[in-house]
């Protein structure tokens, strides 16, 4: 079967000018690749490079140089150097991201926030409320909550409200960074079933897990961040 | 005989070649406003130069002139212009619509329906018809030129939004051949549809804003208007106290000061031609 | 798939002073391009160029119509780059009061596009303003006001509805939340949003706030000096800035 993923040779490195130029390089020559029904976890001490890898593959730090190919639309597309729009679509369709910290956007309830990737899909939007909603309410949110713009959530719920917006598009390819980080002992549960289930229906995942016990309920495979190459 | 400190018709030959030169441009672009070169006239701004000057420039000792003043050849400034011409030019002048070849008007269109041969001379204040909606002379020649009208359709709608209906009634813009909008100076709308394919030729003068501008015989003019909110000219309940007419533009006269009006036809030589017939 | 409009080599001098250099891109249909830098960057006046409302030096700007191919946007006649401006394209001034007619009332002001391709039925022409009205979220009452009666956020929607009531393709917007409170900038961002999404919009937006870049925009370039030192996604170029210029910017965004 094909991955739905694969990096090699992958640099990227900082480059601070207000610092006198100074170069930070933090991922060397990585290489990796994930099937569909995989859990890649990113293991590694903290500042070897988890989050910037997995930015990196959703177009959202640029590597100098490398390969990030993605399986979008029955063929393989390059995200390094790759023209907006393509990364663009590459997102809409395909992949997804759960950051760390909600964006919140001023007025736009809960609801419509977790809803909005399904409507940009096409989808009537009566119908991604709903799904919406329902998401919400597997991810313990509040009714009284869902119209409400999650400027004011507490830092789990903005989590949770995070988790349904991935989850809404069905996207074969998820990427993780902390999705249980800000979620007391329950909720975790929640997700963790919620991001298995995803698994095996054939999602493909690469995530970051800092508590070893969501990273042992979820991975199938671990990539160690700070060793060239790395995957275990 | 003319009067000999004047040339013929007041104004030199240079210039009236210059202004026949303008009113066959205009003729040519039915509707288009053509600069001319106004000449300091007897009679200050305001008061008709533009079309003494056109009249100056194409009458000559065979015609026949008739001048009125909304409506009336016995006003004032009717009485005066005629006089000023049959002085400078030694017309014969006349207050009937039938016998004039050139008809000098200021602000009304005379109810005979005119006839092939006669020229009707409109005295125009404001040639532009867009100059209230857009002040700039650089501007309103780009939007003629290129045919954007959209601002006086602009202008009906907020009338209609704010009255409930077109308030204009005179000074009512028209469409010339499909293509030039022009003003066709305040005449009241009622008297806009005489314009459209009328067999005279009518010429507009503007002396203080120096245009000239020209209908042709026969040129569809038509006024602007909403398919919801058609063009419809003023209707009276009462018909003139003179001579009856239903079908003619009146004016309301009050006549004592209790307030009494009395409402009559505004163009004296078509009342007067009425009563005369009926009188018969 | 042609992009909708591309930049070849843009360069506008202001005697010897270069207000922009060198600029070439492709905006494909469905994107917000941003333009983003400080005063003097040279944003405005590539906003320009590209809207054919200034003649660059050097370089072309290629526009892709809806049904008569693809033309050069100050190669064309005043008359139909006119015409284009009007239907096809928006322009949302930074000053309300540049992109209006003060003088008459809203519904005229929405209207003014549809009258000028021919509409002739007052009833359908105020009954498309007040759907637009409404899409901006302005009260309906406030249909035959004029814009000298609304407040500077409502002014901007007014702009706003006025432009898209011709559903064009492509909208230019210089600064449109500059000056607003920021709570009306955050009502007109969010209905801009909504708008872009759902009308497919495609824009060139100027700004020199990267907030509203955030939120807007698809790619972003970076402008300094008349040139483009940076460009890129969006987020990329906000998160992972490469340019020193783009860093230091990124690093200037007071904390909220």
């Amino acid at each position: 079967m094909l991955p739905m993923l694969r990096v090699s040779g992958l640099h990227k490195s900082f480059v601070m000018h207000a610092q006198g130029d100074l170069a930070l390089p933090v991922l060397t020559n990585v290489a990796l690749s994930v099937h569909p029904g995989e859990c890649l976890a990113l293991v590694g001490p903290s500042g070897a490079g988890k989050s910037t890898l997995l930015r990196s593959l959703y177009g959202n730090y640029r590597p100098q140089s490398g390969s990030i190919q993605v399986r979008h639309r029955d063929d393989w597309v390059e995200l390094v150097a790759a023209e907006p729009r393509a990364i663009l679509d590459v997102r809409r369709h395909t992949m997804g991201f759960v950051s760390q910290f909600l964006r919140v956007i001023p007025r736009v309830g809960a609801v419509d926030v977790v809803a909005e990737p399904m409507v940009r899909l096409g989808a009537p939007i009566k119908e991604a409320r709903r799904k919406a909603e329902f998401l919400l309410g597997l991810l313990g949110i509040p009714e009284r909550l869902w119209a409400l713009p999650p400027a004011t959530f507490s830092g789990g719920e903005q989590q949770r409200v995070n988790i349904a917006r991935s989850l809404i598009a069905d996207y074969p390819i998820l990427l993780l960074d902390e999705p249980t980080a800000s979620l007391d002992q329950a909720n975790r549960d929640g997700v963790i079933d919620l991001i298995r289930q995803r698994r095996d229906q054939g999602t493909a995942i690469v995530g970051i897990f800092h508590d070893v016990a969501v990273r042992d309920a979820i991975a199938t495979r671990t990539h160690n961040v700070a060793l060239p190459g790395g995957s275990t | 005989m003319p009067d000999g400190a004047y040339n013929y018709a007041y104004l030199d030959e240079q210039t009236k070649r210059m202004i026949r030169r303008a009113i066959l441009k205009a003729v040519a672009v039915p509707g288009y406003q053509v600069p001319f070169g106004g000449r300091e006239m007897p009679l200050p701004y305001g008061w008709g130069t533009g079309g003494i000057q056109v009249t100056a420039a194409i009458i000559g000792r065979d015609d026949t002139l008739k001048v009125i003043d909304q409506g009336a050849d016995d006003t004032t400034n009717a009485v005066s212009i005629r006089r000023f011409f049959a002085r400078v030019a030694d017309v014969e002048t006349t207050t009937r619509t039938e016998e004039a070849t050139i008809i000098q008007t200021r602000h009304r269109v005379p109810e005979t329906p005119l006839e092939e041969g006669q020229i009707l001379v409109f005295q125009v204040p404001i040639p532009e018809p867009l100059r209230m909606l857009e002040p700039r002379e650089t501007e309103t020649r780009t939007l003629h030129a290129l045919s954007e009208y959209g601002v006086m359709q602009v202008s009906l709608y907020e009338s209609i939004a704010r009255h409930g209906r077109i308030a204009k009634t005179y000074n009512y813009p028209v469409l010339v051949n499909g293509r030039y909008m022009m003003s066709p100076s305040p005449i009241p709308k009622f008297d806009n549809p005489k314009l459209d394919r009328n067999p005279a030729l009518q010429l507009y003068g503007a002396g203080r804003e120096k245009r000239i501008y020209a209908v042709p015989p026969y040129t569809p003019v038509k006024s602007l208007d909403f398919d919801d909110h058609p063009f419809e000219i003023e209707t009276w309940e009462q018909c003139c106290a003179l001579c009856g007419s239903k079908e003619s533009f009146l004016d309301e006269m009050i006549v004592d000061d209790a307030g009494q009006r009395l409402f009559v036809c505004s163009d004296t030589d078509y009342c007067q031609e009425r009563r005369q017939e009926e009188d018969k | 798939m042609k992009p909708l409009l591309s930049a070849r080599n843009l360069t506008k001098r202001f005697g010897n002073r270069i207000a922009c250099h060198g600029v070439s891109f492709d905006l494909w249909p469905g994107e917000v391009l941003g333009v983003v830098g400080e005063s003097g960057s040279g944003k405005t006046t590539l906003l320009n160029c590209l809207a054919g409302r200034m003649t660059p030096d050097e370089g072309n700007v290629a526009y892709e119509t809806a049904s008569a191919g693809t033309v050069d946007v100050h190669r064309l006649s005043e008359a139909r780059r006119r015409l284009l401006a009007r239907t096809e394209w928006g322009f949302v001034h930074q000053d309300a009061r540049e992109g209006l007619r003060m003088g008459v009332s809203a519904g005229a002001n929405i209207g003014e596009r549809l009258m000028a391709i021919g509409a002739r039925h007052y009833g359908n022409i105020r009954q498309s303003a007040s759907d637009w009205l409404e899409r901006v979220e302005i009260d309906l009452d406030r249909l035959d006001d004029r814009p000298t009666t609304y407040s500077g956020g409502m002014r901007q929607r007014l702009q706003i509805a006025r432009n898209l009531v011709s559903e064009p393709r492509l909208v230019f917007m210089d600064e449109p939340t500059g000056g607003l409170d920021v709570s009306v900038q955050a009502r007109l961002l969010d209905l801009l949003r909504g708008l872009v999404d759902r009308f497919h919009l495609s824009a060139v937006l100027v700004t020199h706030d990267l907030g509203v870049a955030r939120l807007l925009t698809h790619r972003l370039m970076v402008m300094q000096g008349g040139e483009v030192v940076e460009e890129g996604l969006t987020d990329q170029v906000l998160d992972d800035p490469q340019h020193a210029y783009t860093q230091m910017l990124v690093a200037s965004i007071l904390p909220v």
